[in-house]
């Protein structure tokens, strides 16, 4: 937990960085210096650290922020996580999918000629669940970059991905076959800092609701 | 040459150990003085003891096979093993009980960086009710706190089963309130209000049961969360009241939403924080009914500190301090 007698949010860089600071700039804090690229930002009230968004509930966890804001995607990829999720904040609304190739139904060829299905992701652990939570098998391969692109060379079947307006995989001649759940942006809370700074956790809880 | 050690286990050299050793010493000292005399049980168990005591619990321990083929278990707390020993060395003893250890406590971890060993200083006072028993041993806590040097620790006290008992008082349909407990065991608030919303509850229900995880801090909590819970409610006033009296009221935050992962307790539960560690530092409560099953029904209570963490906070507030 952060020593001083304010708040530290963890803020993640990445696609809910501009809504998650316009969500600040709305309840009073001017984040101007974190936009032209300043890693930290310090108000009386609410110190403010950005990083890589995975990166977010670890540093809540740890304590090392008090609260942090992240996407339910990345929560539920690591669920043993020791933290408080506050707030449905409703912003970066996104769908984990299933995509394959458009046209024949490649995952259903695979499960029935050869009992498996290959699926590369970025999300091993909600892929993992999600296959075996519905009776199938998979082999995950997971890929650090551009996941479209797994199906096209051959490496999978499909793919299990995180999407917004689907344009991408549209792009990549990818077609939705199955939508797993529903992401959005989350306040998250270190457990320690909800007890011990409850008053000021509420009162920005309640401002971000408001 | 580099040999492999288990995943969460570790080595402590000399400097260490010395800090370690002053600190678990100040703390057996404390609860000693208190009257709380120091015992050590085995490491390992019979896997069937333990079950007995929380079969949720056994299954997180490292098991072992002895040479007849029995099946045994490295201790994954010491309150068990305590319950075990009060009944068969303890049978017709006057009460109340009370007793203090210093053990290593196991267990298996799925994620990675948790501790597999760790070193507990703790108590446990059988023979007492609530809130008598909480307010002794809580106060007993705070004060072994303060003399290891934490100046900034706080107690969480909250009902083990408060939010049961309410989900049972409103008629919350038996199959919804294993789902929603779950959501607030992972301190998933958002997923216990959406739970709620398909409820389709009164709206002073659906408020009472948004809102009871989230009253936490002084005495005004209480007034806060009535009808349903009543019960609860009033053993918590109850032990606030003989803690203000004892004058560690400022120590205590009264918690409604705290939960303890251990599947026996029955009553009040605690957690002990440090501004300087992101980690609670410790746990406990009352388990009524966990002497029973081993042969000796007694009310008890006990808390467990975690003593590197503890460690950890001592540092980090001697640095602050300074």
């Amino acid at each position: 937990m952060t020593p001083s007698e304010g708040l530290t949010i963890a803020v993640p860089r990445g696609a809910l960085f501009g809504d998650t600071l316009d969500l600040l700039d709305r309840l009073g804090f001017d984040t101007d210096e974190v936009r032209s690229n300043a890693r930290r930002l310090i108000f009386p009230e609410l110190g403010i650290v950005t990083m890589r968004p995975s990166d977010v509930p670890t540093y809540v966890e740890h304590g090392a922020a008090d609260l942090g804001i992240t996407g339910k995607d990345v929560l539920l990829e690591s669920p043993g996580r020791e933290v408080y999720e506050l707030v449905d904040l409703g912003y970066g609304r996104c769908t984990m999918v299933v995509a394959a190739p458009s046209g024949e139904d490649m995952l259903a060829e695979a499960l029935r000629r050869l009992g498996r299905v290959r699926i590369a992701t970025k999300y091993p652990g909600i892929a993992t669940r999600h296959f075996a939570s519905t009776g199938r098998q998979a082999e995950i391969v997971e890929v650090k970059g551009s996941v479209e692109i797994a199906p096209l060379t051959g490496l999978v079947d499909g793919i299990v991905d995180l999407t917004a307006t689907g344009k991408t995989l549209a792009e990549n001649h990818l077609e939705i076959r199955e939508e797993i759940v529903v992401c959005t942006a989350r306040l998250i809370a270190n457990p320690v800092a909800h007890k011990l700074k409850a008053a000021q956790v509420d009162a920005l809880v309640e401002r971000m609701r408001g | 040459m580099i040999h492999r050690i288990p995943p969460g286990t570790r080595d402590v050299l000399p400097d260490e150990m010395r800090e370690l050793r002053a600190l678990s010493e100040t703390l057996r000292h404390e609860f000693e003085a208190a009257g709380y005399g120091e015992v050590w049980t085995p490491a390992l168990e019979y896997e069937e003891v333990l079950q007995r005591g929380d079969e949720r619990l056994a299954g997180a321990g490292f098991r072992v096979l002895d040479a007849q083929g029995d099946l045994l278990q490295l201790r994954s707390d010491a309150t068990i093993p305590i319950a075990r020993m009060v009944s068969t060395r303890y049978e017709d003893a006057p009460v109340p009980l009370r007793f203090c250890y210093l053990a290593h406590a196991y267990r298996a971890h799925e994620a990675a960086g948790q501790p597999a060993e760790f070193l507990q200083a703790g108590i446990e006072l059988m023979g007492l009710e609530a809130p008598a028993g909480d307010a002794e041993v809580v106060v007993l806590v705070i004060r072994a706190l303060e003399a290891a040097g934490l100046r900034r620790h706080k107690l969480g006290i909250g009902d083990g089963d408060l939010y049961r008992t309410l989900l049972r008082e409103l008629e919350v349909p038996e199959e919804e309130r294993l789902p929603l407990l779950e959501q607030l065991a992972r301190r998933n608030l958002v997923g216990v209000e959406m739970a709620i919303e398909k409820l389709g509850m009164s709206r002073a229900a659906h408020d009472l049961l948004v809102t009871l995880p989230t009253l936490r801090g002084g005495p005004e909590v209480l007034d806060r969360a009535d009808g349903p819970v009543a019960r609860a409610v009033d053993n918590l006033r109850g032990c606030y009241e003989l803690l203000a009296e004892q004058g560690v009221a400022d120590r205590v935050i009264l918690d409604l939403g705290l939960l303890r992962e251990l599947g026996y307790y029955t009553g009040a539960v605690f957690e002990v924080y440090d501004p300087a560690v992101g980690f609670a530092l410790g746990g406990g409560g009352r388990y009524d009914d966990l002497l029973g099953r081993f042969g000796r029904a007694l009310p008890a209570c006990g808390v467990a500190l975690d003593v590197q963490r503890l460690h950890l906070a001592q540092t980090a507030e001697e640095r602050e301090g300074a």
